[in-house]
């Protein structure tokens, strides 16, 4: 068998060098990609008056000098908002790894009465846009006088709603050998004990994904805490940068952009750190 | 269905071994256990999910600011919405237009770019990552703070066109071009399909392609007779999540426009107006009217898509 395993069925067949066009294309492609976030970098680095003089990469002049003015330029030091959104997205994801990871275990193991109906709704909440129930919990979280606390933003979480990771962690679970928790039910262990024991320890892949992308997508979420976090006191650090971008003349382009970068480094990170789990989770569920 | 099936004998297997009595007693024990686990998710559901959904088409048909008694005013806010309302037609129009646009182009950059990338092409995963790390940062504040410059009167885009000695515009800053700036960032983001369409390819078996070569298929011939309607479920998928998605886009507009929507309302989305409505001029009524309407899109809009491809989506075990 001297076929090759996977034939080439579109566009480049191995023309000589098609190869190295190839590479060269998708080199230029992800260059333009990247381009502007490269910029943004090399701008924040340089002084106010070269950025938008220079749209090459490389600064003349180097300096920090937008970093340290970004950092002070709001009511608190720009590390303020970085805790507070730390406090948010920290408690955010536990919550949702724990309540998520609860559900899925329910739905992935255990019978119970009108389980399909609960589970078509749980699916329905995945399409269900957040702008439907959102006037409704404002007026909820208003009346309980809990705006300006963290409250309306883990609320979801630690109930549940965000049914992404629920699906996630049943398509998971269904993957386990039942022959494991039954092993574990001979010995006398309860649904509490297996779902300990031997289940959660089975889903760390499944896990680190859920604790990624809730990582991600809080960080990111910026509607919820522009709706409930009003008091400068409270901002995390999305809603700190629409207000630094609101107060801002044409002049402070440079210390945004340095703020810019800080708020995305966290992201960066984790997608360097949480690759693998990433792929995996958007191939199996088609997350974003 | 093939899943169930796989799952049922299992279920059998474990069952008739503990007798009738004591499987009724034990069932009853796990759903007890069942509903237990799944309580949080049962109180999200309704006070964050279900509850509000009502209290929404309740609110509907009300006028309501937070600080007085709702009034009931039946209709109103739904006639008031399409007769009465040229903002809100405006923005059901931006909307349309952006999804319209964006959500093609960036499924054909992901399913041209899984095509490439798919052939056992050294250094996969670098592209792979490059590809895809927009689609993580490209919603947030940052990124639309920096899409905001870049397209800028000053800022690099026009500084690039500068250097082929073409003046641009405030790209920005101009009712023509404004959404177009929104629409390129949204395509922008085309990593995570992507990767979708990635796992997708890898799952059509080679031998289909081996056959096709026996058979003197060309390379274009095999993509439109295998890999083309293999993928159908998958370019389906990837569409419906899309459109929901992109119907609700909201932080872009919102700070590429500084909160305004503008120039022009040229870039005054569906949920900014509803934003706008409900939590700047307080009219929560009229709020609620729209969140339901848009409700009533998304699920028509996903209902005509799953109709719709009864015609065009291949399974493969109907054959």
């Amino acid at each position: 068998m001297a076929t090759p395993s996977r034939p080439i069925p579109f566009l480049f067949r191995p023309i000589r060098g098609g190869r190295l066009v190839k590479h060269a294309l998708l080199i230029a492609f992800g260059l333009v990609m990247i381009y502007p976030l490269l910029w943004m970098i090399s701008s924040s680095l340089k002084p106010e008056d070269l950025i938008f003089r220079e749209p090459g990469l490389w600064p003349s002049q180097v300096t920090l000098e937008n970093y340290t003015a970004g950092w002070t330029a709001l009511k608190h030091s720009f590390g303020y908002y970085l805790w507070n959104s730390a406090v948010v997205t920290g408690l955010s994801v536990v919550a949702n790894l724990v309540a998520c990871s609860l559900a899925a275990y329910a739905f992935a193991r255990l019978e119970f009465p009108l389980k399909k109906l609960w589970f078509t709704l749980m699916l329905g909440g995945i399409m269900l846009p957040y702008h439907v129930t959102i006037v409704p919990q404002y007026i909820m979280f208003s009346k309980l006088d809990l705006i300006n606390t963290i409250w309306p933003l883990l609320m979801p979480k630690v109930l549940a709603t965000d049914a992404f990771f629920i699906f996630l962690m049943v398509q998971f679970i269904r993957t386990l050998p039942r022959e494991l928790d039954e092993a574990a039910e001979i010995d006398g262990a309860g649904y509490w004990r297996i779902f300990i024991r031997v289940v959660m320890p089975l889903c760390l892949p499944a896990l680190a994904t859920t604790a990624i992308f809730t990582f991600i997508w809080t960080w990111n979420d910026f509607l919820s805490q522009l709706l409930y976090l009003n008091n400068p006191d409270n901002f995390t650090v999305p809603v700190a940068l629409r207000t630094f971008l609101d107060a801002s003349s044409d002049s402070s382009w440079g210390p945004m952009f340095a703020m810019s970068i800080i708020a995305l480094g966290p992201i960066f990170g984790f997608f360097l750190a949480g690759q693998k789990y990433l792929i995996r989770g958007i191939s199996t569920t088609g997350l974003k | 269905m093939a899943d169930s099936v796989a799952v049922k004998p299992r279920d059998a297997v474990t069952e008739p071994a503990r007798g009738g009595h004591r499987s009724t007693k034990r069932s009853r024990r796990e759903a007890r256990a069942a509903y237990l686990f799944l309580a949080p998710w049962f109180a999200g559901l309704l006070v964050i999910t279900i509850g509000p959904i009502v209290a929404s088409l309740y609110l509907s048909f009300t006028d309501y600011s937070l600080l007085d008694e709702a009034t009931w005013v039946g209709w109103d806010n739904y006639v008031r919405m399409f007769t009465q309302d040229p903002r809100f037609l405006n923005s059901l129009w931006v909307t349309t237009v952006y999804v319209v646009v964006s959500v093609p182009m960036q499924l054909a950059f992901a399913l041209g770019l899984a095509l490439v990338l798919d052939r056992g092409l050294r250094g996969l995963p670098f592209y792979r990552s490059v590809f895809y790390l927009p689609s993580l940062l490209g919603g947030s504040v940052a990124i639309a703070i920096l899409w905001r410059k870049v397209f800028g009167a000053d800022g690099l885009v026009n500084a690039v066109l500068a250097i082929f000695g073409i003046q641009g515009t405030g790209w920005v800053a101009h009712p023509d071009y404004a959404l177009g700036t929104l629409i390129l960032l949204h395509v922008w983001t085309f990593g995570a399909p992507m990767i979708i369409f990635l796992a997708g390819l890898r799952q059509i078996p080679s031998s289909y392609y081996e056959a096709a070569a026996v058979d003197g298929a060309g390379p274009v011939r095999q993509f439109r007779a295998i890999t083309l309607p293999l993928l159908t479920p998958i370019i389906f998928f990837n569409l419906v999540l899309e459109l929901i998605k992109s119907f609700q886009s909201f932080t872009q507009a919102f700070i590429v426009s500084n909160g305004s929507g503008g120039p022009a309302d040229s870039t005054l989305f569906y949920t900014l107006y509803l934003y706008l409505q409900g939590f700047r001029d307080y009219d929560m009524g009229y709020a609620a009217a729209m969140a339901w309407v848009l409700m009533l899109i998304i699920a028509g809009l996903t209902a005509v898509n799953f109709l719709a491809s009864k015609y065009w989506v291949f399974y493969g075990d109907t054959k």
